[in-house]
C-alpha cells in the first residue's frame, strides 16, 4: 500500500525529519487560505499515486495566495496517468543549494534493509543506478540491530556531504530508519533531501510503500489507502481475501495457488488464449469464497469462458465444488465452464458437480485447449 | 533416499488445535510421518489424535519427545514468535506454512536463525515429502512415489501440478521441497540444489521457480559451476504484468527485474532444459 507524499512527511516529521511548512488542501480556497498563512512563495503539488507529477505539470509554483488559487484551481481539475487529482500540497517554497536521495528498502537478496544515497538527488534512484550507479552508496542493516550511528556517518562521507551537516544527516538517517521499521514499510524515500540555500537540510518530497501483510498493525496507517489507484474488482477481491488482478484477456481464471495461477494464464496463452484475470483463491477456500470469486469474474462482461483449475491440497476440492454450486445458483450466466478438479476430495467434489453443465478436463493442457476453443465459441466436447 | 525429512524424522506440530495444524496433522500421520508433539500455549496436556500430547511450550515438548523437526501452521501475526521459540528450543530444521507474514518479521527471522545456523523451509510452502518416508507439510501424499527425481519449488499447487504429472508416467520423487513465495525465506533453490547433489539416491532435479527476485538466475550460475546431475526447469510468470505482486508476496516484477524471460534465459545458458508448461517436465526428464 503506497501513501500519498503529504502522508510520507507528516509520519517523517514525527521521526524528527524536517519537513516545510504547509499543509494537504481538497479546494482552491482551502488552498489560497493556506498560502495566505504562510505568507510566502508556496509550491503547489498534485497528490496522487503516481511518479512523473512534475512533468506532468502537476508540481507548480505560485508567488501569491491569489495565484496559489488558480494554481490549485487548475491542478485539482487534472487527471495524472489517469488518476483524478483530488488534493493538493500547499508547502512554503524553498531555495535549493544541493539536492539528495535517501532511501531505505527490504534488499531480497541480502535478506536485509539496505539504505540508499546519492548525491544526485531529485530524479528517480533507478534512473541514477541505470546512468551512474557509482553515484549511489548503499549500506545494509542489522534487522536485529537497526541502524548506527557510524553507518549514517559513512553514507555522509560517501555521497560528499560538508561535514557540517553530518550531524543532522545522522538525525534524519535515524528517523527515515525508525519510520521505515516502524511502520513495516518496503520503501521509506526522501527525494529530494535539500541543502536550502541557508544551509539546512529539508525533507522536500517523502514517499512510503507500506506491507500489506502487516497492516494489521497499523490501522491508523491502513486507513489512509487510497482506492483511486487501485481496480473496482480488485478492491472487491481483497474483501474477501482473494487475490486477484485484472488483465485483458477473455478468459477468466480461477485456480487454487499463485504458482499455479500464473501457470494457467501461461499455458492459456501458450495455446492461443488470452487471460482476463489472475486470480488465486487461496488455501483452504471455502464455498463463500469461490462465490465471490465466481461473481467477480463474472462482473467482467469480456470474460467468454471461464476455466477453474482446482489442484487439492489444504484446500478441498468438494469444498470448492460446494461454493461452485452455490454461485450458479444466484448468477445467470451462459458463459461455458471448464473445470479440472485434482487431489484432495477431487472425486467427491466431480461428484457435487455431476449435475452442473461444465466441460470437465484431466489435464492442465486438455484444460486450456478446451477453454480457449469455449471462449472462442466453439462447441466443446467433455460437457453434459 | 531423501533429503531433509525421512523415517527417522520426530515432528512437533506448532498450531496443532487449529483447524489447518489438526486437518494436516491427521494427513501427516496417516501419511506415516512420526508426529511425536503439537504445541498450543495454554493446551499443554491435552491430547490430539488420541495419541499426541499438546504442550504449552516448544521447550516442554522438545525435553519430553526429543521431537527434531518442527512445522509451523500458526496465524501470520504468531509465526515469527513460533520460529523464534522452535530456535530457542534448538530444533534444526523448521518448517513454516503460514502465509503472509510481514516481510520485516521475515528479515529478523532470518537473521536470528542464521546466528543459529537453524535451518528454515518456507514461509509461505507446502513444506516437504519424501515420498513413501514422512510427509511434513501439505502435499498431498498421493501425489507422488518414492524414486529418484528431486523436487525443489517456489510454488504450491503448481508442484503438486509436476509431482502428479510425474507419478502419471510412472517417475518417482526422492524428496520435494517447497521453498516458498514470501521475498525473504529460509532454504533457497541453492541450498536445496546442494543437498540433493550430495544426495546418493537423487538422480536429476525439477527446479520450479516463478517471477520476482533473482534466486533463478543464482541457482543457474550454482547449477552451472557445480551440478554434476540434470537439471529440468519452469518458470511461472510469463504472462504476469509488471509492478503487480501475483499472489506469492515475492512473484513482482519491479523496475525491469525478476522476469520470466530472464530466468528462463540464465537457466538455458547454464545447460537446464525449461518445459513450456508444467506437464512437459516429464519428458524432459
Amino acid at each position: 500500500m503506497k501513501l500519498h507524499e503529504y502522508q510520507s512527511k507528516q509520519y517523517f516529521s514525527k521521526f524528527g525529519i524536517p519537513i516545510p511548512k504547509g499543509r494537504v488542501a481538497s479546494s482552491a480556497d482551502e488552498a489560497r487560505a493556506i498560502a495566505e498563512e504562510l505568507g510566502t512563495r508556496v509550491v503547489i503539488k498534485s497528490q496522487v499515486l503516481v511518479g512523473g507529477r512534475g512533468k506532468a505539470g502537476g508540481i507548480r509554483l505560485a508567488k501569491t495566495p491569489q495565484e496559489a488559487q488558480e494554481v490549485a484551481t487548475q491542478i485539482l481539475a487534472m487527471e495524472i496517468k489517469g488518476l483524478p487529482v483530488r488534493k493538493v500540497l500547499v508547502d512554503e517554497a524553498s531555495n535549493i543549494n544541493q539536492e539528495i536521495y535517501l532511501g531505505i528498502t527490504n534488499d531480497r537478496a541480502e535478506r536485509k534493509p539496505v539504505m540508499m544515497a546519492s548525491s544526485a538527488g531529485g530524479v528517480e534512484i533507478e534512473e541514477v543506478a541505470r546512468t551512474t550507479p557509482e553515484k549511489i552508496i548503499k549500506v545494509h542493516i542489522d534487522p536485529l540491530l537497526g541502524l548506527k550511528d557510524y553507518q549514517a556517518r559513512d553514507i555522509a562521507a560517501g555521497i560528499d556531504l560538508p561535514r557540517e551537516h553530518w550531524r543532522a544527516f545522522g538525525q534524519i538517517a535515524n528517523g527515515l530508519w525508525r519510520a521505515y521499521s516502524e511502520s513495516d514499510a518496503t520503501l521509506a524515500e526522501i527525494n529530494p533531501l535539500v541543502i536550502t540555500s541557508d544551509n539546512h537540510l529539508l525533507a522536500l518530497d517523502g514517499k512510503m510503500v507500506l506491507d500489506d501483510n502487516a497492516l494489521f498493525r497499523h490501522p491508523d496507517l491502513a486507513e489512509m489507502r487510497d482506492l483511486d489507484a487501485e481496480v473496482g474488482s480488485e478492491i472487491e477481491a481483497r474483501k474477501y481475501g482473494l487475490s486477484f488482478i485484472k488483465l485483458d484477456g477473455n478468459i477468466g481464471c480461477m485456480v487454487n495457488g499463485a504458482g499455479l495461477a500464473m501457470t494457467t494464464m501461461d499455458i492459456i496463452k501458450l495455446f492461443g488464449g488470452e487471460p482476463a484475470n489472475f486470480l488465486d483463491i487461496g488455501g483452504g477456500a471455502g464455498a463463500e469464497k469461490v462465490a465471490a470469486a465466481l461473481r467477480i469474474i463474472l462482473s467482467d462482461s469480456n470474460v467468454k469462458a471461464i476455466l477453474f483449475n482446482i489442484f487439492g491440497g489444504i484446500t478441498r476440492c468438494d469444498e470448492v465444488a460446494h461454493g461452485i454450486v452455490e454461485a450458479l445458483g444466484e448468477v445467470n450466466t451462459k458463459v461455458p465452464m471448464v473445470i479440472r478438479l485434482v487431489g484432495t476430495n477431487a472425486e467427491e467434489g466431480r461428484q457435487i458437480l455431476s449435475d452442473a453443465n461444465m466441460i470437465t478436463a484431466e489435464t492442465l493442457a486438455d484444460a486450456a485447449r478446451k477453454a480457449v476453443a469455449a471462449a472462442s465459441g466453439k462447441v466443446v466436447e467433455g460437457g453434459k | 533416499m531423501s533429503i531433509l525429512v525421512n523415517k527417522n524424522t520426530r515432528l512437533v506440530v506448532q498450531g496443532i488445535t487449529g483447524n489447518e495444524g489438526i486437518f494436516h496433522t491427521q494427513q501427516m500421520q496417516a501419511y506415516g510421518t512420526n508426529v511425536v508433539a503439537g504445541v498450543t500455549p495454554g493446551k499443554g496436556g491435552e491430547w490430539v489424535l488420541d495419541k499426541i500430547p499438546v504442550f504449552d511450550s516448544m521447550k516442554m515438548a522438545v525435553e519430553a519427545t526429543g521431537a527434531n523437526t518442527s512445522i509451523i501452521f500458526v496465524p501470520a501475526r504468531f509465526a515469527s514468535d513460533a520460529m523464534y521459540e522452535a530456535a530457542d528450543a534448538n530444533i534444526p530444521l523448521i518448517v513454516t506454512i503460514t502465509e503472509g507474514i510481514p516481510v520485516q518479521d521475515m528479515m529478523r527471522v532470518r537473521n536470528y536463525l542464521d546466528q543459529k545456523k537453524i535451518r528454515l523451509v518456507g514461509p509461505n510452502c507446502p513444506g516437504l515429502l519424501t515420498p513413501g518416508e514422512a510427509k511434513v507439510g501439505i502435499i498431498h501424499g498421493d501425489i507422488a512415489i518414492p524414486g529418484s527425481i528431486g523436487v525443489v519449488s517456489r510454488s504450491g499447487t503448481l508442484t503438486y501440478e509436476v509431482l502428479y504429472a510425474l507419478k502419471l508416467i510412472g517417475k518417482g520423487v526422492s524428496t520435494c521441497v517447497g521453498i516458498g513465495g514470501d521475498p525473504i525465506n529460509g532454504t533457497n533453490f541453492i541450498d536445496a540444489l546442494s543437498l540433493f547433489e550430495a544426495d546418493p539416491y537423487t538422480e536429476k532435479v525439477v527446479l520450479i521457480g516463478e517471477i520476482g527476485g533473482s534466486d533463478e538466475e543464482k541457482a543457474a550460475a550454482f547449477i552451472a559451476k557445480f551440478m554434476t546431475k540434470p537439471v529440468v526447469s519452469f518458470i511461472a510468470g510469463q504472462t504476469a504484468p509488471p509492478g503487480k505482486r501475483m499472489g506469492h508476496a515475492g512473484a513482482i516484477v519491479e523496475g525491469g527485474s525478476g522476469l520470466a524471460a530472464d530466468k528462463v534465459k540464465a537457466l538455458e545458458a547454464a545447460g537446464v532444459r525449461v518445459a513450456k508448461h508444467p506437464e512437459e517436465i516429464p519428458q524432459l526428464l
